[in-house]
């Protein structure tokens, strides 16, 4: 068999396909964004016409994943951790109505932080729908749980979470791929009544969801993705859940490891091999990427049982991702921890690329504010969040996807006028419409600055699912066509965007200034693929 | 021999664990790509954690490879045991020292990038460099333009960490072979160059 060197979300994306999946729904966040890339940029997918185009949002991308199902084929939406806040009414639900065609969530937390706002765990949101959750140890792990997880959802009946964390997502192993199934036939489901969560049927479904899970317990505890692993020294067992099994294993190369262990990589969490573990150790080490969720149920509210070490008892940290020092220390070990970072090294945070046009965007607002306290400008997520940082410091938040407007709206509200909202054309589209419908309803004194770069630029340059739509969503949502404004951000054109922020700033209605320039990168790779 | 010793050596024999630094945009993945395809090409297994996302727009980047005749656990590698900094940028080879073993090489361009108002001075960054007990400090990017491009000082920077990876000479430059193939034989010819100078320049400085 041939082996490929394939990134954790690329493994995903070749487990879907060949697992005979006929759509992937999703929107760009790291570090989930390249498994729908992959997909889209492989000869199969073009070859079955597999869906691969970008969503709105996660929401949209989730439901429409669920409406394949309904129709008897094998879907997944891939998003990021906080991505499933958005679709999380649809995820919760789909639990209670099942499936018909298999559907895998997949859903890669951000530990640490490195491109997100929070590290919140997936996992609680599936222990929260009671549905089987996947958690690969390896990218050959994450391959075959893409792969077999639609078969796992249609024996099942619900949908599949399969949860990775960014060093999974970001690291290259080899990978040895399978059989490519065939997809799945149209069919409907045998319940015709099985989608419609009016309460008597909900009700019903939410039953049969609860005696499932007796039937997931019994597949977690035969699956082949948890073990236990036999081991001489008892006076400590461990449990180590997805990756940090990996971390765990570089302190012991070729089964070395002195003590018991039960690897975890399917929940719900396996209870027979857990308690043997218990009954046979006399403290348990609980290894867990993100927060201490196995670690919190097995010690339990009086801890009163087996001791058990973790993330709660400051045997490891509390907050931020794993690696193999941190597990190390956390079994006493010795190392030599190399040598200290020298004063002279500077931090290099990101920053706006150079001649990118949201910097020429912040430049003429600073200049329009100068007039006004500081503190008006609401923000969002995408490049421009990076306008927080020297030398713009021209914003106040960044929250969540959309909340530039309606924090806008809501300190407007409050009397804070003019308030402002920052937010780019991809990030309007994902979560801004509603509340500007909101603005516009209540006629709120707020500028709503749409900086247009054409393009999903911090996950890489997508395509933005408003291109070319903006202005035309903005009068359809009824905002005063007069107070619309668009405007190239470019240098030469300064005066006159410091003119249309100060005159929209003062206006008392919502208005909407529109910089529109292509992201620098975008237009810098497609003149090179033109090449 | 004591264990730790044992340990070391058994590790030198069977592992190459490498740090790649640089600033996002300078393309350190490129030494990556061609260093696997060298890797594979020799049998060998591979793991190799990349930063993606936030970073890459002109912050610090790095990439942890792993090279080994044995199966790889972690993909990140543990503090103290690098087997090589290899950083296409000086500042930011120091950056991650702690990764370093007390057998490790520093293998860096000397070429400041300065996209930060507080770039320190130069001189104060190589002289950290050089108190190190093993570094390569090189001038890649005059080297490549000797060669005939600046985009070829990541090759030299590949060629100059090269006598310090246990893998065949020949089978990295197959695997320069491998990416640039759809460029040319210039091209393909012109980073073979880089290679070959960056790798002479270690030799003769190691």
């Amino acid at each position: 068999m041939q082996k490929h060197l394939f990134l954790g979300v690329e493994a995903i994306g070749q487990g879907a396909i060949d697992g005979g999946m006929s759509g992937v729904y999703a929107y760009p966040g790291t570090p989930s964004t390249e498994i729908t890339e992959f997909i889209q940029d492989h000869p199969l997918a073009e070859e079955r016409n597999i869906h691969r185009k970008w969503s709105a949002n996660e929401k949209t991308a989730f439901e429409t994943a669920l409406g394949m199902s309904y129709a008897g084929k094998r879907a997944m939406s891939c998003m990021k951790h906080v991505g499933l806040n958005v679709a999380a009414d649809a995820f919760v639900n789909a639990a209670m109505t099942g499936v018909n065609g298999g559907l895998i969530l997949t859903v890669a937390d951000d530990p640490s932080m490195h491109s997100s706002q929070n590290e919140q765990d997936s996992r609680f949101y599936g222990k929260f729908a009671m549905v089987p959750i996947l958690e690969p140890s390896s990218q050959q792990e994450a391959y075959d749980m893409a792969r077999e997880g639609f078969a796992l959802s249609e024996l099942t009946k619900v949908p599949v979470m399969l949860r990775i964390t960014t060093r999974m997502a970001h690291s290259r192993a080899g990978v040895v791929c399978s059989e490519v199934l065939d997809e799945n036939k149209l069919s409907m489901p045998a319940d015709p009544r099985q989608f419609i969560l009016l309460p008597a049927i909900a009700r019903r479904k939410y039953k049969e969801l609860l005696q499932s899970q007796d039937l997931f317990l019994k597949l977690s505890e035969e699956s082949k993705y948890n073990r236990y692993e036999e081991g001489e020294d008892t006076s400590l067992g461990i449990v180590a859940c997805g990756i940090a099994y990996n971390y765990l294993m570089e302190h012991y190369p070729n089964g070395t490891c002195p003590f018991p262990v039960v690897k975890i990589s399917q929940y719900p969490l396996p209870e027979k091999l857990i308690k043997r573990l218990n009954h046979e150790c006399d403290e348990l080490l609980i290894l867990e990427e993100g927060a201490p969720m196995v670690e919190e149920s097995l010690k339990g509210f009086f801890a009163n049982g087996t001791p058990v070490k973790g993330r709660l008892d400051g045997t490891l940290p509390r907050d931020g991702e794993l690696n193999p020092d941190l597990i190390a220390k956390a079994l006493g070990k010795e190392f030599f921890k190399g040598y200290e970072i020298p004063e002279v090294v500077a931090n290099r945070p990101p920053a706006l690329c150079q001649g990118c046009g949201h910097q020429d965007a912040y430049v003429a607002m600073n200049e329009a504010l100068a007039d006004y306290t500081k503190g008006r400008v609401f923000s969002d997520i995408g490049c421009y969040t990076l306008g927080a940082l020297p030398p713009y410091e021209t914003i106040y938040s960044c929250v969540d996807m959309g909340a530039s407007i309606t924090m806008a709206k809501g300190a407007a509200d409050a009397g804070l006028i003019p308030a402002v909202a920052m937010i780019g054309d991809s990030t309007f589209a994902h979560s801004g419409i509603t509340g500007l419908l909101d603005a516009v309803n209540e006629k709120s004194s707020i500028t709503i600055v749409i900086s247009d770069n054409e393009s999903v630029s911090m996950t890489g340059g997508q395509d933005s699912s408003a291109l070319g739509k903006i202005e035309s969503i903005c009068i359809g949502v009824g905002v005063d066509p007069a107070h619309i404004h668009t405007i190239v951000p470019l240098r030469k054109n300064h005066e006159e965007m410091v003119r249309l922020f100060r005159e929209e700033f003062a206006y008392e209605g919502v208005s909407v200034i529109i910089p529109r320039r292509e992201c620098i990168q975008r237009a810098s790779s497609r003149k090179r693929n033109q090449k | 021999m004591t264990k730790l010793n044992l340990e070391l050596l058994i590790k030198l024999n069977m592992k190459s664990d490498i740090i790649l630094a640089g600033v996002g945009g300078q393309g350190i993945l490129s030494i990556a790509t061609a260093l696997g395809e060298a890797a594979l090409a020799d049998g060998l297994l591979i793991k190799q954690a990349e930063t993606h996302g936030m970073s890459q727009r002109g912050g610090a980047v790095y990439s942890h490879m792993r090279i080994s005749d044995q199966p790889i656990s972690s993909d990140l590698i543990p503090g103290g045991s690098a087997d090589l900094i290899l950083s296409v940028e000086p500042m930011e080879s120091l950056r991650y020292l702690p990764y370093l073993s007390e057998t490790g090489y520093l293998v860096t361009n000397i070429t400041p990038f300065v996209n930060i108002p507080n770039y320190p001075d130069i001189e104060l960054v190589l002289a950290e460099i050089r108190k190190l007990p093993r570094f390569i400090a090189i001038d890649a990017d005059s080297i490549a333009k000797e060669v005939g491009s600046s985009r070829a000082s990541n090759m030299v920077m590949l060629g100059a960490a090269s006598p310090f990876i246990d893998i065949e000479f020949s089978k990295i430059e197959n695997g320069i072979r491998t990416i640039f193939e759809r460029k040319g034989e210039a091209v393909v010819n012109m980073n073979l160059e880089a290679l070959r100078r960056g790798r002479a320049f270690a030799e003769e400085n190691r």
